[in-house]
């Protein structure tokens, strides 16, 4: 952990869903911290339970749920004991927002984007219109959308314009933490780097932290300070964004950047065989094993945390560099 | 404004197309190696025609608008462009699906315009369609065996015994093996990347000699794209098939074409091999792409991108001119949004249609 104040700390989440095939353990067993200020990308591959994970912590959960424990701390505070009504007041919103995936489809046809955006404060916190309505400008304004836009309907706007609004209606409250569930994964190079432009901007205007969801590793570069890998229902590698794409740790990481193709170096990318388990009755021991070309005796053993320079990685291949979480 | 569309494009040439736009030779490599060209295209205007009020026009949608290029036969080409370039509206017009207001399509020397419905079933089978999303484009009540064995029925193979050796063949061909386990699969039991397989072994099936491939892996995760592009890789050398790759992700390009031609707003406004495009990019458009699409480096996060502000133009009403003028760095005042540039090579083999190479 870096230097900075804690803001989330997640420890021991366990969040489980009831299907007619089983239990699918989405999120299993995660830990956490996030600094103030700081922008953390999960990395996975659909299907990794990165989207579960946000869905958890913002306690925004469908009704097939079978096992929903842990604690999540937010600015000391731990949320999994408060009741939904009282989360709903005190945490969502004020505290911590959404981008949802998407969300440029996300946003209400029949209202015009200014009200939408206005929404969350005469909601949460009873501002009166007129001033919601001038904050929903001034953020506008931050997050690049010209100002006569607020009168205009979603349909009318393009799609970077829409996720812009989107992420305006979640940055208008300030929490000092907002989600960002896949937010450029359906638009345009040009329009991505803008928008990535835009974050970097109120990161450092609105001293907000991110947890970005993602499975493009390339584009997560663009915001990352430290990077959380996903792989099976489980953090695998948590490491500093430095450190994480020059040289990440755990196996599947590096097979995972291995597979990224780069246009400005000269690499041939790779791939990696198989497929990750079912999440139904996911293997003992190491969830990678199967496709780790470095898996050993040792990996039919669930692999503890270890800590590597201060960087965490759940790899038995580090049991002597590393000490024990 | 009302943007709904008439299904079809509109067939009569409009007014506005006639006299004023010049057609354009693809350069010296189309008349020298005639003979080797599986696949032309030239001044090619597909155009659609807005819900009409009444009795008014209400304009076009100038999709494709005057693009021209020679494909080579085992040749592999990658079409970069944002959505809405018309890059999607120019697969289809080269799969026979639209039909052009101006300039044509010839596949070995035949003008697609001039096939009959029964040339043109043929014309199918020589060009097979990889889809986006595999889950939408396998339908989901058939089974594997079934999904393959559709194109040789339409096609007339109706013997069944070469139909399953066929199947077998390119399934194998796909690395979908042991095979008999896949053949009574339905889609929703394989991953995305066993979809995407079967996908191709349907294009695949009839023996053609073009593949057309619509962001083949854009909707697959990042340790299984790899994968899928090598296959198409290797079937195109073991077939000597000609590619048109389609995408809006530069870097995947590389490791797949031999030539890349970037569209903007309906036109191609570079072509070049694609080292030589990578290396040295000429149009301000090609340039702002390649800077905006990010190698995994925690120094992004550190810097603040230049990028060219707005949007591309809307396709109805494009600008005068050339058509990046209204976003471009270094437009020359006067020129650039007077007339539209045509195409410079200041490189051999290497054509851009911007005025600061005149």
């Amino acid at each position: 952990m870096t230097e900075k104040e804690t803001l989330l700390s997640i420890e021991d989440l366990r969040l489980y869903f009831r299907t007619t095939q089983g239990i699918v353990q989405a999120v299993d067993s995660v830990d956490l911290k996030l600094g103030v200020n700081e922008a953390m990308v999960i990395l996975g591959e659909s299907g990794c339970g990165k989207t579960s994970l946000s869905r958890a912590v913002l306690r925004l959960l469908p009704n097939n749920v079978d096992t929903y424990s842990g604690s999540i701390y937010l600015e000391g505070e731990n949320t999994m004991e408060m009741a939904d009504e009282a989360f709903r007041r005190q945490i969502r919103w004020f505290k911590m927002s959404l981008v949802p995936q998407a969300a440029m489809n996300a946003l209400n046809p029949v209202l015009k984007v200014g009200d939408q955006v206005a929404e969350p404060l005469i909601v949460h916190h009873r501002a009166e219109k007129e001033d919601a309505r001038n904050q929903a400008a001034w953020m506008f304004e931050k997050v690049g959308v010209p100002v006569d836009f607020l009168d205009r309907y979603a349909f009318e706007l393009s799609g970077g314009m829409r996720q812009r609004v989107a992420l305006a209606m979640a940055l208008i409250t300030l929490p000092p933490l907002v989600f960002l569930d896949e937010p450029t994964s359906a638009l345009d190079v040009l329009t991505q780097a803008n928008i990535f432009n835009v974050l970097k901007e109120i990161k450092q205007e609105l001293a907000v932290s991110f947890i970005l969801i993602t499975h493009d590793i390339a584009t997560s570069s663009e915001l990352a300070d430290r990077v959380a890998v996903m792989y099976a229902g489980q953090i695998v590698e948590v490491n500093t964004a430095r450190s994480f794409f020059t040289d990440p740790l755990h196996p599947y990481a590096k097979l995972l950047m291995a597979s990224v193709p780069k246009l400005k170096v000269e690499q041939e990318p790779t791939f990696i065989t198989g497929q990750p388990p079912s999440l139904i009755n996911p293997p003992s021991g190491c969830r990678f094993a199967d496709r780790c070309p470095s898996a050993f005796d040792r990996c039919s053993e669930e692999p503890p945390v270890f800590l590597v320079d201060g960087q965490q990685v759940r790899c038995w291949l580090y049991r002597a560099k590393g000490v024990r979480a | 404004m009302t943007l709904e569309l008439n299904g079809q494009p509109s067939n009569d040439i409009p007014a506005e197309l006639s006299g004023t736009q010049q057609f354009r030779s693809d350069g010296p490599t189309s008349a020298a190696t005639s003979q080797d060209v599986l696949l032309s295209v030239q001044d090619l205007h597909v155009w659609f025609e807005l819900k009409r009020w009444g009795f008014l026009n209400a304009g076009h949608v100038r999709a494709v608008d005057g693009v021209s290029f020679d494909l080579h036969h085992g040749e592999a080409i990658g079409i970069v462009g944002e959505s809405g370039c018309g890059k999607t509206t120019l697969m289809k017009t080269i799969l026979g699906l639209y039909q052009p207001v101006q300039g044509n399509v010839k596949f070995d020397s035949q003008d697609l315009s001039e096939l009959t419905t029964r040339d043109m079933q043929t014309y199918r089978s020589k060009v097979g369609y990889v889809q986006q999303d595999p889950y939408g484009a396998l339908p989901p009540f058939m089974t594997v065996e079934r999904i393959l064995s559709e194109p040789m029925i339409v096609s007339g193979i109706k013997n069944r015994s070469v139909q399953s050796q066929r199947i077998h063949d390119v399934l194998t061909e796909v690395k979908m093996t042991p095979v008999d386990d896949f053949l009574t699969k339905f889609p929703h039991m394989l991953s995305g990347g066993q979809q995407q397989r079967i996908v191709i072994a349907r294009a695949m099936i009839l023996k053609p000699q073009l593949i057309v491939a619509d962001e083949p892996v854009s909707m697959l995760d990042a340790s299984v794209r790899v994968e899928i592009l090598r296959l198409l890789q290797k079937l195109q050398a073991s077939h000597n098939l000609s590619v048109i790759y389609i995408t809006h992700d530069l870097s995947t390009v590389r490791y797949f074409s031999d030539r890349i031609f970037v569209m903007y707003a309906g036109k191609l406004i570079e072509r070049a091999d694609v080292n030589a495009l990578l290396r040295t990019p000429l149009h301000p458009y090609t340039q702002a792409l390649l800077a905006a699409t990010p190698d995994p480096d925690y120094r992004n996060a550190l810097t603040h991108k230049e990028l060219p502000p707005g949007e591309p133009p809307s396709l109805v009403n494009p600008p005068e001119g050339c058509r990046f003028h209204p976003r471009c760095p270094k437009r020359i005042e006067g020129l650039c949004e007077v007339e539209v540039p045509p195409d410079f090579e200041p490189v051999p083999n290497h054509y851009t249609a911007c005025w600061l190479l005149r």
